[in-house]
């Protein structure tokens, strides 16, 4: 009987689901759940892309991976981003915030202008700091001039080029998380601030007590973001360092793109790629168990 | 709540030291923000040499050459071109197959559609770089290598999982009344889609557009990965290419980074509105 239903008196239900569904199903599937496996495939083999992999190597691969001195640089700076991110680009983005979301003559204006670097393209972005730091033409190397010294090359050297990289991730990215914390900020009940002011609060207790607390959820999410993020970072490697000098200033995927894609060695590539699909999976799945559990 | 007039501020404003300290605080970080940006575009309008004596002030003698030469290179305008067609093809198959499948998850209860959901979801919680070969391999065994289709594909199935969830919530909080009432009339659900939720879903429409357009026209990776000749380029991959041939003449590579973000700046300022909202929209559950 409701099978009869279904096929008649359904106004199309099932038409629908079989017309609308599978498109989406099909593309996302193909492209980003069908790879994923097949990384995990191609990783036991030693392969160059042509023509089927027959080189069986088991786990070879990811010994390869571990026992790579880049690899090892590039997990580190992955973790060095996640330590910026959190240390000094959240408490700036929620300074930010919590000052810009006072109405004053220009606080719309400022919020536009610092978000404005989230929507540049990394590879502009990178352009753009490649310049700064320019040991000949850049903007440090003039002020270094005005002070009569000699201007460094930071992106020639390997104990400074990672850290440059880390001022343009913040340079990029507090914006959007200014923003975050502002839309929380403005869908905050006002009244709470208002009666702990009129309780006597000061500015500081204000902000401990009141502002702060009910930001939790947006800092959870901004942290959540914030680590996403510095898991994927290339576009901006890629202008300023390609990785170097020396693989000092890989990324992961900065590691993967240059020794598996560029020399297409389909199995070692893929295996960094499985090693990455695993931290962010397991990443985002204790994220939203442990931390996130609430929402 | 909705009316937000009388805003209560979190801190007095006086003409206090905190009020100083706190101008003085935004003044640097505005300078932080602007001065690279500032110094690309004026950099354009210097010559090589004066680039080096002077990197900060405004030029002495502007060179509008530099910015004339690359807009009247037929380059230019092919690596603009390229990327439009790019983009524009990725937002128009992705609110396409987004918005089906988000009005079914909305709307048709079906078994296992919840699981379905999930499923999407899983695409948020990872880079497209993890799996980068083997996209490649596929694309190549598709026989979409070096063309603009092997670049959308691959895009758009990256940008569908945001794009469902941010559709289906708009969807269902529709009035439901509407599609009963339509329902009763002998309405199908496909006709209800194309006349009632598609008209009324405009706004989030366009949200889900622009950032599908800013993360395509700005995408570095697949394209990189997908397109060998210079002709297919966007203009991110252009740009590297410009930046090799170029390398130390930053005069001529400022100006070229100006006029290809140029376009970038514009949309901000013309849809700022659906950009944040968008950009930030996964900071609401849904």
């Amino acid at each position: 009987m409701n099978a009869l239903r279904l096929r008649t008196g359904d106004s199309g239900k099932l038409t629908t689901l079989v017309l609308f569904l599978p498109p989406a199903l099909v593309l996302f599937s193909l492209f980003v759940i069908l790879p994923v496996g097949e990384a995990a495939w191609y990783s036991g083999f030693n392969w160059n892309g042509f023509g089927k992999p027959t080189n069986w190597i088991g786990l070879d691969n990811y010994r390869f991976v571990f026992a790579n001195k880049a690899f090892a640089t590039a997990f580190r700076n992955n973790l060095l981003i996640i330590a910026v991110s959190l240390l000094v680009q959240l408490p700036l983005a929620l300074a930010l915030a919590i000052i810009l979301t006072d109405r004053f003559r220009g606080a719309v204006a400022l919020r536009l202008v610092f978000f404005l670097p989230y929507i540049l393209a990394e590879i502009a972005t990178g352009l753009i700091f490649s310049f700064v730091y320019d040991g000949d033409y850049g903007l440090l190397a003039a002020i270094y001039r005005l002070f009569g010294a000699e201007a460094p090359h930071l992106l020639a050297s390997s104990s400074t080029a990672f850290p440059a990289i880390l001022l343009v991730v913040v340079w990029k990215y507090f914006g959007f998380h200014m923003m975050l914390f502002i839309a929380a900020l403005q869908g905050m009940d006002r009244s709470m601030v208002e009666a702990a002011k009129i309780d006597g609060a000061s500015r500081w207790q204000l902000l401990r007590y009141v502002v702060i607390p009910t930001l939790y959820p947006t800092i959870r999410l901004s942290v959540f973001f914030a680590i996403v993020g510095s898991l994927q970072l290339f576009d901006l490697v890629m202008p300023l360092t390609r990785g170097g000098p020396a693989d000092s200033s890989h990324t992961m995927v900065s590691f993967l793109y240059n020794f598996g894609v560029t020399r297409m060695r389909v199995g070692f590539g893929s295996a960094v790629g499985v090693i990455l699909f695993v931290i962010c999976i397991t990443f985002a799945f204790g994220y939203k168990r442990w931390i996130m559990r609430d929402e | 709540m909705s009316e937000e007039a009388p805003t209560v501020p979190f801190s007095e404003d006086g003409w206090s030291p905190a009020a100083f300290a706190k101008v003085a605080f935004l003044g640097i970080v505005f300078l932080f923000v602007a001065i690279p940006l500032i110094a690309t575009l004026l950099g354009g309008l210097k010559s090589l040499g004066e680039l080096r004596t002077n990197p900060f002030g405004l030029p002495q003698v502007w060179e509008w050459e530099n910015y004339a030469g690359i807009l009247g290179s037929k380059r230019y305008w092919q690596l603009l071109f390229n990327s439009l067609v790019i983009a524009s093809l990725t937002v128009a198959i992705t609110l396409a197959v987004a918005a089906m499948a988000a009005f079914t998850f909305a709307h048709i209860h079906f078994f296992g559609s919840k699981m379905l959901l999930n499923y999407f979801t899983i695409g948020l919680l990872f880079p497209s770089a993890t799996a980068i070969l083997p996209m490649f391999i596929k694309v190549r065994d598709l026989g979409l290598l070096d063309s603009y289709l092997g670049v959308v594909l691959p895009q758009v199935a990256f940008a569908l999982a945001m794009s469902i969830l941010l559709l289906r919530r708009f969807f269902r909080d529709l009035p439901s009344e509407l599609l009963e009432a339509a329902l009763v009339d002998g309405c199908s659900y496909i006709n209800f889609f194309r006349y009632v939720t598609l008209p009324l879903s405009r706004p989030i429409l366009s949200t889900v557009g622009t950032i599908t357009f800013v993360h395509s026209w700005n995408a570095y990776l697949i394209p990189l990965v997908m397109l060998n000749s210079d002709s297919l380029y966007p203009w991110p991959l252009g740009i590297m290419v410009y930046q090799g041939e170029y390398s130390t003449e930053w005069h001529l590579i400022l100006a070229f980074i100006t006029l290809t973000i140029l376009p970038t700046i514009l949309l901000f300022l013309f849809a700022q509105k659906h950009i944040v909202a968008g950009l930030t929209a996964g900071s609401v559950k849904g």
